[in-house]
């Protein structure tokens, strides 16, 4: 029985049940009655997913140490930074927006890279990291609520409402926050969740065997 | 494709939430796990119907303060202006910044509009068992999910600008009420958006009914 269902797919989508082949790199397989995308099969996804996930990582931390950017005012210059946003807005009162937009801009892209880092670089290094369900499982459930592309567009709005009043110089992490926009969308397109399942687990019951 | 297709659930079969697996459930009504990853298994998502529709709900109603309070305030030496959504984007055009003004209106007043609308759409043509074009539902669907995020857009600025333009008496940047409740209105509608189960547009065409 279980032979025959490993081989099978339910579109998540409409739920029809399809046999899951093997796919050309850089392919995707779709579903013929929804149009829905079920699986990729992009190239060297652990080893692409991994690099551009380290680097991300470097990445993210120069967007959260260095300031976004700064205004001048009659020689007077303040800059702020992500967190101290979200501090500022915090003593401000409106604590509701200022968790809203640490854990969408700060803790959900920083437990994605973590999470991802976790679970691939053992995989590579052909090992199986415990608990990975369990991270598979945070990874998905993280994975709508990291924003940073939506940020990256709000701080070039901001950018632009401010040019109208004051002097605004750009800081390191507008920059960062630009190629970390990248390295994510890169990242998200070479990962392929279905594929890293079935090599953990196959990893996984090779080792309970042994 | 149509009536005899292949449908998982038909066949007792049942795709894992989480990573996928498609494994066989033996009995109705007892809890099951997924053998690969231990997730609980359903055949559809439950209370799928139910648990979106309180979400859209409260998001509707949610939605009044976030248009009518004030999102923003600016002070200037010269000027003081009190800012709602709408007055916002208005202001931005006629400043001509015809730019940001579409991309904030898109973001603050479109999506979150469309978003609502075709979920309510949704959810009413699935209670019905509507059999018309799933396709293009399962399509609108997907456009809602991909597009939801977005709405994040104000919230961001509001809070940079908040943060950043803090002058004393020279400049000042408030958020308002409205903020808050629009933030709701973003995060209600995304989980409303997960709650909703497409696999539901799709089983009117089946002749059982698929439960949990």
């Amino acid at each position: 029985m279980t032979d025959r269902t490993a081989q099978l797919i339910a579109c998540h989508e409409c739920d029809l049940l399809q046999r899951d082949i093997q796919l050309n790199p850089g392919c995707y397989a779709s579903c013929p009655r929804c149009g829905a995308v079920l699986y990729r099969n992009a190239t060297d996804s652990v080893d692409r997913t991994l690099a551009y996930n380290l680097a991300a990582a470097m990445v993210f931390i120069g967007a959260n140490v260095f300031p976004i950017f700064s205004i001048e005012v009659q020689g007077d210059r303040s800059a702020i930074t992500l967190f101290e946003a979200v501090l500022s807005l915090w003593d401000q009162g409106m604590r509701s927006i200022s968790l809203l937009v640490f854990l969408t801009a700060m803790a959900a892209p920083a437990a994605e890279l973590i999470s991802i880092t976790y679970l691939l670089l053992p995989l590579k290094l052909g090992k199986v990291p415990p608990s990975y369900p369990l991270f598979m499982r945070v990874l998905q459930f993280i994975e709508p609520w990291c924003m940073v592309e939506v940020l990256m567009l709000g701080v070039l709005v901001s950018l632009v409402k401010l040019t109208n009043n004051f002097r605004v110089i750009p800081g390191m992490a507008l920059w960062s926050f630009a190629v970390l926009t990248l390295l994510l969308a890169a990242a998200a397109a070479s990962f392929n969740a279905h594929d890293v399942w079935a090599q953990l687990d196959a990893k996984w019951k090779e080792r309970v065997s042994s | 494709m149509t009536p005899g297709a292949p449908i998982a659930a038909a066949r007792g079969l049942c795709s894992c939430h989480v990573c996928q697996m498609v494994s066989r459930r033996t009995e109705r009504g007892r809890v099951a796990h997924c053998p690969r990853c231990g997730a609980r298994l359903h055949f559809r998502r439950p209370g799928s119907v139910q648990r979106c529709w309180a979400l859209v709900i409260a998001s509707f109603i949610l939605y009044v303060p976030a248009n009518l309070l004030i999102m923003m305030e600016t002070g200037s030496l010269i000027t003081y202006r009190k800012d709602t959504i709408v007055s916002g984007v208005v202001h931005l055009w006629k400043t001509g910044s015809w730019m940001i003004a579409v991309i904030v209106f898109i973001a603050s007043v479109a999506i979150p509009l469309l978003k609502l609308f075709s979920l309510t759409l949704l959810l009413i043509s699935v209670q019905r068992r509507s059999t018309w074009n799933p396709r293009q539902r399962t399509r609108l669907y997907r456009l809602v999910e991909a597009v939801g995020r977005w709405s994040m857009l104000d919230i961001y600025v509001v809070t940079l600008l908040a943060a950043l333009v803090q002058l004393g008496s020279m400049a000042t940047v408030k958020a308002g009420p409205a903020a808050v409740a629009f933030g709701a209105v973003v995060v209600l509608t995304m989980f409303a958006t997960m709650e909703f189960d497409p696999r539901l547009i799709w089983d009117p065409l089946q002749k059982e009914e698929f439960h949990d």
